[in-house]
């Protein structure tokens, strides 16, 4: 929808919460450019002192996985369970590991 | 909000060869997990299309609302009043944009849900065709029409389509304020003098009924409600949301000490419920067909904004077009 010269391309906006936390998706916001992209991004989505640092990102720039391939993009994770701390047995008098 | 640019038209098309029946139960068999859809997920064209007609009223009322309550806003009679009211304004646009963005995820651009609204194709909430004639009708959208909405827009929050329940926590979360400030109005006009609380009443008498009428039809002659509980897009029927909201806000307007204007209205010991009288329904009839108090003026306004606003958008544009160009042909020299 970004292809028609006469809308404003769609950002996705991230906000970092407070120092020290990742900036996280806080949703999107339509604007011209970056400059007006940052501007509208602090007016919707930090009215009320959600975030100290804001990124625009194009949407159209975003390249996603794919929702159809789900399975093979993730399920190689599932299956290895030994990849978890709680696979391996320590007797109980050892304590805390 | 939430990638409308990642949406694969292409998708669509390879749903019909794949066999939309077994899809259809797939999508079925995740709604009754309490699953949340997302945009890029498969869903029946129905669901598409009455979530997009839904998000977008839903948008547009929450922008249409601004005109009744920026009316007062250079009147406010103090300047904490005023702020407010600038801040609960400012709000319902922010809260239009959440929704617009959520729409979008479906496929639909925000100019063209526009269009459906200054076209007359896009309804909005028909409690935005009554006029705010006193202050103390500020009070009262605040106390009974968020009220109302907060309601409405609690269930939403666990609805099946994952953009559009997101847009509700954020709404949710800042309505409350809404409906405190309005509430705190009334209150301040109720302990004043003999005039001000005249105005209180005068003001609960006008939009109480508007405000029952914000659930929508009784249940038995609402037209989409079976299929948007079945798709748990809606969760809980008009005629429980109303009951629910009339038992919250009865002993609130007792506490006000002012007077609700239904001679029918009586606690039910039985059932431990407000019974309450006959909804005017010609007269809910009337303003959605756009023959409210307000209606053409609701419009009108609009349309001048989005106009009055053109030559902006067009600016922004070729601005943004003339320095991308002109960054180009530095980085080519």
């Amino acid at each position: 929808m970004s292809d028609n010269k006469d809308m404003m391309p769609l950002w996705e906006v991230f906000v970092r919460s407070k120092n020290g936390l990742s900036h996280t998706h806080a949703g999107s916001v339509h604007a011209t450019d970056a400059e007006m992209a940052l501007q509208n991004a602090r007016d919707i989505y930090t009215r009320r002192a959600e975030g100290v640092s804001i990124w625009v990102v194009p949407s159209a720039e975003i390249t996603a996985s794919d929702p159809s391939s789900k399975g093979e993009m993730f399920e190689p994770s599932g299956t290895k369970i030994y990849r978890h701390p709680t696979f391996y047995d320590i007797p109980e008098e050892v304590g805390h590991m | 909000m939430y990638t409308q640019a990642l949406n694969d038209p292409s998708s669509k098309i390879a749903t019909v060869e794949e066999g939309e029946e077994k899809l259809n139960d797939y999508f079925m068999e995740r709604i009754s997990a309490d699953e949340k859809i997302e945009p890029n997920d498969w869903m029946p064209a129905s669901y598409r299309k009455t979530l997009i007609r839904q998000i977008s009223q839903h948008a547009h009322s929450e922008v249409i609302g601004m005109l009744p309550e920026g009316n007062w806003i250079t009147r406010a009679p103090t300047l904490r009043r005023k702020a407010t009211l600038l801040a609960k304004v400012q709000d319902e646009g922010g809260h239009g944009l959440y929704l617009y963005a959520a729409a979008e995820t479906l496929g639909i651009s925000r100019e063209e849900m526009q269009q459906q609204l200054l076209d007359g194709k896009a309804r909005y909430s028909s409690i935005f065709n009554y006029p705010t004639l006193t202050w103390a009708d500020i009070g009262s959208i605040g106390w009974l029409v968020d009220g109302a909405a907060i309601m409405n827009q609690i269930p939403l929050c666990r609805c099946s389509f994952g953009p559009y329940a997101r847009a509700m926590v954020r709404v949710c979360k800042e309505e409350s304020f809404h409906q405190r400030q309005g509430y705190e109005i009334l209150l301040a006009l109720c302990k004043g003098s003999a005039e001000q609380k005249a105005m209180a009443q005068e003001s609960l008498d006008r939009w109480w009924w508007p405000s029952i009428m914000m659930f929508g039809p009784h249940d038995a002659n609402s037209t989409h409600s079976d299929q948007s509980m079945a798709w748990k897009i809606k969760r809980i029927s008009n005629d429980d949301l109303r009951q629910k909201f009339i038992d919250a806000t009865v002993p609130q307007a007792h506490h006000l000490g002012l007077e609700i204007p239904d001679p029918d209205l009586k606690f039910n010991e039985k059932t431990g419920h407000w019974d309450f009288g006959k909804i005017d329904w010609d007269e809910f009839k009337r303003v959605l067909a756009g023959n409210g108090p307000c209606n053409r003026e609701r419009m009108e306004a609009r349309t001048k904004a989005h106009n009055d606003g053109d030559w902006v958008r067009k600016a922004a544009l070729a601005h943004a077009a003339k320095q991308a160009a002109r960054k180009s042909t530095r980085k080519a020299a």
